[in-house]
């Protein structure tokens, strides 16, 4: 539906937007996910029409958007500010794109009616903008982008000015909302969490190119390249060589378990990367050296935490936020502290000495960056 | 206080009942009467209503499409010192400026000269206050409303405008009260035919101070305190808004 292809844009020495190539499909629900600074934001605005990229082209259902002003595009865009119309009402804000539309009265009251029916802001049509509170502010935005029945709906981090409790409900609101008008949605967030929960398909931004496109869960599993694997979501990331199969040679740990990604082949340089909830980790006892109380991990505490396989480290700190603990363990070779997630609480204390392992199929193999 | 002290004075002694401008004798109007009853300071006070009022709408339309400009459209620092210099020009720089010009385009002076003059100084004022305005208003409604399907004639007229009216009101009552009291601009443009009321009142003086003139500064010190504090009020009310909506 949304052909962007090779959009590239500069502010002087900086490029915001290098080559950016992305297909979009009818009612599908897209995030661009990126740290601030990478761009999303500037591709946003360049589809919107309040930026104009140096290179590329972008379609609408095979129509040329470039050439045509941003008021002659059938795409709405909530700004992350929500630039609601201060001295205007909430209906009056609601109605303004109506009006543009030259649509009868009639027609035009009868629609801002549905939509803040839709949104739940019947009863606040008389007030204005600041007598709103953050989340009635947010619909009120949402419900002028959405009465125009735009073809494509662009939300600038739609959700960074809410606060928490807020933000879990209008991010079920978005959902419900996108599956009853069927409109396709485009979101910018840094947030990633909030894109994975939302999205059907994530494209992560890393200084103005495009990392990966991927569903959330792929994403999430299988990330193609050190930013990915490190921004989405929590990871430990283990450096060195891609050995035979299935594993990783590394200097200071041996031999790794991970299953390679495709454009990985032996001997390249390669990166491990395994989820803090995918590790198992074991106590060992000072005299013996023997495995002595396993931690329930999501059961990978199964043949290979036994016996001498494994990584050893210390327990650092442990932290507990209610559903899972948080337990940092220090990897004499390892730069980063190794991050282990396990249900519930746990028995382990700072200090303790430990063994850390995987399976092969838990863990990812990924090239390293060029 | 210090600094009140002589328009107290001023006040005071234009409802003297003496001839005296120095002696307090006695409270009267007879001066405001003899004001209204003389053809000169009337026919000032009708020139200097007409250059005043011309010249605000003038500058206030000119100015404000000065500011939206230079904010909008343009990044250029030497274009915006430009368009704030007739506000720090001395006056005198100004107005021989405008008579030489004047004199070249060969225009011969009268009310419409003194009009354009003062124009051309007070605008400086109007873009000075309405760009204040503008640096603090969001641009992104501008946005909004382009994205919401209006053209930029829509946008400016529904948005921007609203947005930028106590600041376009209080840079006309600025060019108001300027205008009212501006002698050295209007005595070298406005020609030998017409005088305005603070030339009226300088011609006045060469013969003495007389209770007379004090009650026309009285006159004058009203007019300006008036829309100096309407000024201060509307631009204070249209603050507010924006700071209640963050």
């Amino acid at each position: 539906m949304l052909k962007i292809d090779g959009i590239t844009r500069r502010f002087g020495d900086v490029t915001a937007l290098d080559d950016v190539t992305l297909e979009i499909e009818q009612g599908e629900f897209f995030a661009l996910l990126g740290p601030s600074g990478c761009g999303k934001t500037t591709l946003l605005r360049i589809i919107a029409g309040f930026e104009t990229p140096d290179a590329g082209t972008v379609t609408l259902d095979g129509e040329d958007l470039l050439s045509r002003q941003p008021n002659r595009r059938p795409i709405s865009l909530m700004f992350q500010s929500y630039a609601l119309f201060p001295h205007m009402t909430v209906a009056k804000n609601v109605a303004y794109g109506l009006e543009q539309e030259k649509l009868p009265r009639a027609e035009i009251k009868q629609r801002v009616g549905e939509v803040l029916e839709t949104v739940g802001l019947s009863e606040l049509a008389g007030r204005k903008p600041h007598q709103l509170s953050g989340g009635q502010r947010q619909r009120v935005a949402l419900a002028r982008s959405i009465v125009k029945r735009p073809r494509l709906l662009l939300l600038d981090e739609p959700l960074s000015a809410l606060d928490k409790k807020v933000r879990a409900d209008m991010q079920l609101e978005l959902k419900r909302l996108q599956n009853e008008v069927g409109i396709t949605f485009v979101v910018v967030t840094h947030d990633q969490e909030e894109a994975m929960s939302l999205a059907d398909r994530i494209a992560v931004f890393d200084r103005g190119r495009v990392c990966q496109v991927d569903e959330p869960v792929a994403l999430y599993d299988r990330p193609r390249s050190r930013f990915v694997a490190d921004f989405v979501g929590a990871n430990n990331l283990f450096e060195g060589t891609a050995g035979a199969k299935d594993e990783l040679e590394t200097e200071d740990f041996g031999v790794l378990p991970g299953t390679p990604a495709e454009d990985v082949k032996q001997g390249d340089k390669a990166l491990l990367a395994v989820r803090p909830e995918k590790i198992g980790l074991s106590q060992v006892s000072e005299d013996s050296e023997t495995t002595e109380a396993a931690e329930g991990a999501e059961g990978t505490e199964s043949s290979e935490v036994t016996g001498e396989t494994g990584l050893k480290g210390t327990v650092v700190d442990v932290s507990f936020y209610g559903g899972v603990s948080h337990i940092s363990v220090d990897v004499p070779g390892q730069p980063r502290h190794v991050l282990v997630a396990v249900q519930g609480a746990s028995e382990v204390k700072p200090g303790a000495e430990v063994r850390l392992a995987w399976q092969a199929e838990e863990a990812v193999i990924i090239p390293v960056d060029q | 206080m210090f600094l009140y002290a002589p328009i107290v004075v001023l006040v005071v002694m234009s409802f003297n009942s003496g001839r005296s401008a120095y002696t307090f004798e006695g409270f009267s109007l007879e001066w405001y009467g003899e004001l209204a009853g003389d053809e000169r300071v009337m026919g000032g006070l009708v020139n200097t209503l007409i250059v005043a009022g011309g010249s605000t709408v003038i500058a206030t339309v000119l100015g404000t499409m000065l500011a939206v400009g230079l904010a909008r459209h343009s990044r250029s620092k030497v274009l915006d010192a430009l368009a704030f210099m007739p506000a720090v020009l001395p006056d005198l720089v100004l107005a021989i400026g405008l008579l030489l010009f004047y004199g070249l385009i060969q225009l011969t002076l009268g009310l419409y000269s003194a009009v354009l003059a003062h124009a051309l100084f007070s605008m400086a004022f109007v873009a000075a206050v309405v760009r204040t305005r503008l640096s603090g208003a969001d641009s992104s409604l501008e946005e909004a409303s382009r994205d919401l399907g209006a053209g930029p004639v829509t946008t400016f007229m529904r948005i921007t405008l609203p947005q930028l009216a106590p600041g376009v009101i209080a840079g006309a009552l600025l060019a108001f009260t300027l205008s009212l009291d501006e002698f050295v601009i209007a005595y070298f443009t406005i020609g030998n035919t017409e005088q305005t009321l603070p030339i009226v009142i300088y011609s006045m003086i060469r013969f003495g101070v007389t209770p007379k003139i004090n009650a026309l500064a009285a006159i004058l010190l009203l007019v300006s305190f008036t829309a100096v504090i309407a000024g201060q009020r509307l631009t204070k009310i249209g603050e507010r808004v924006p700071r209640a909506q963050d």
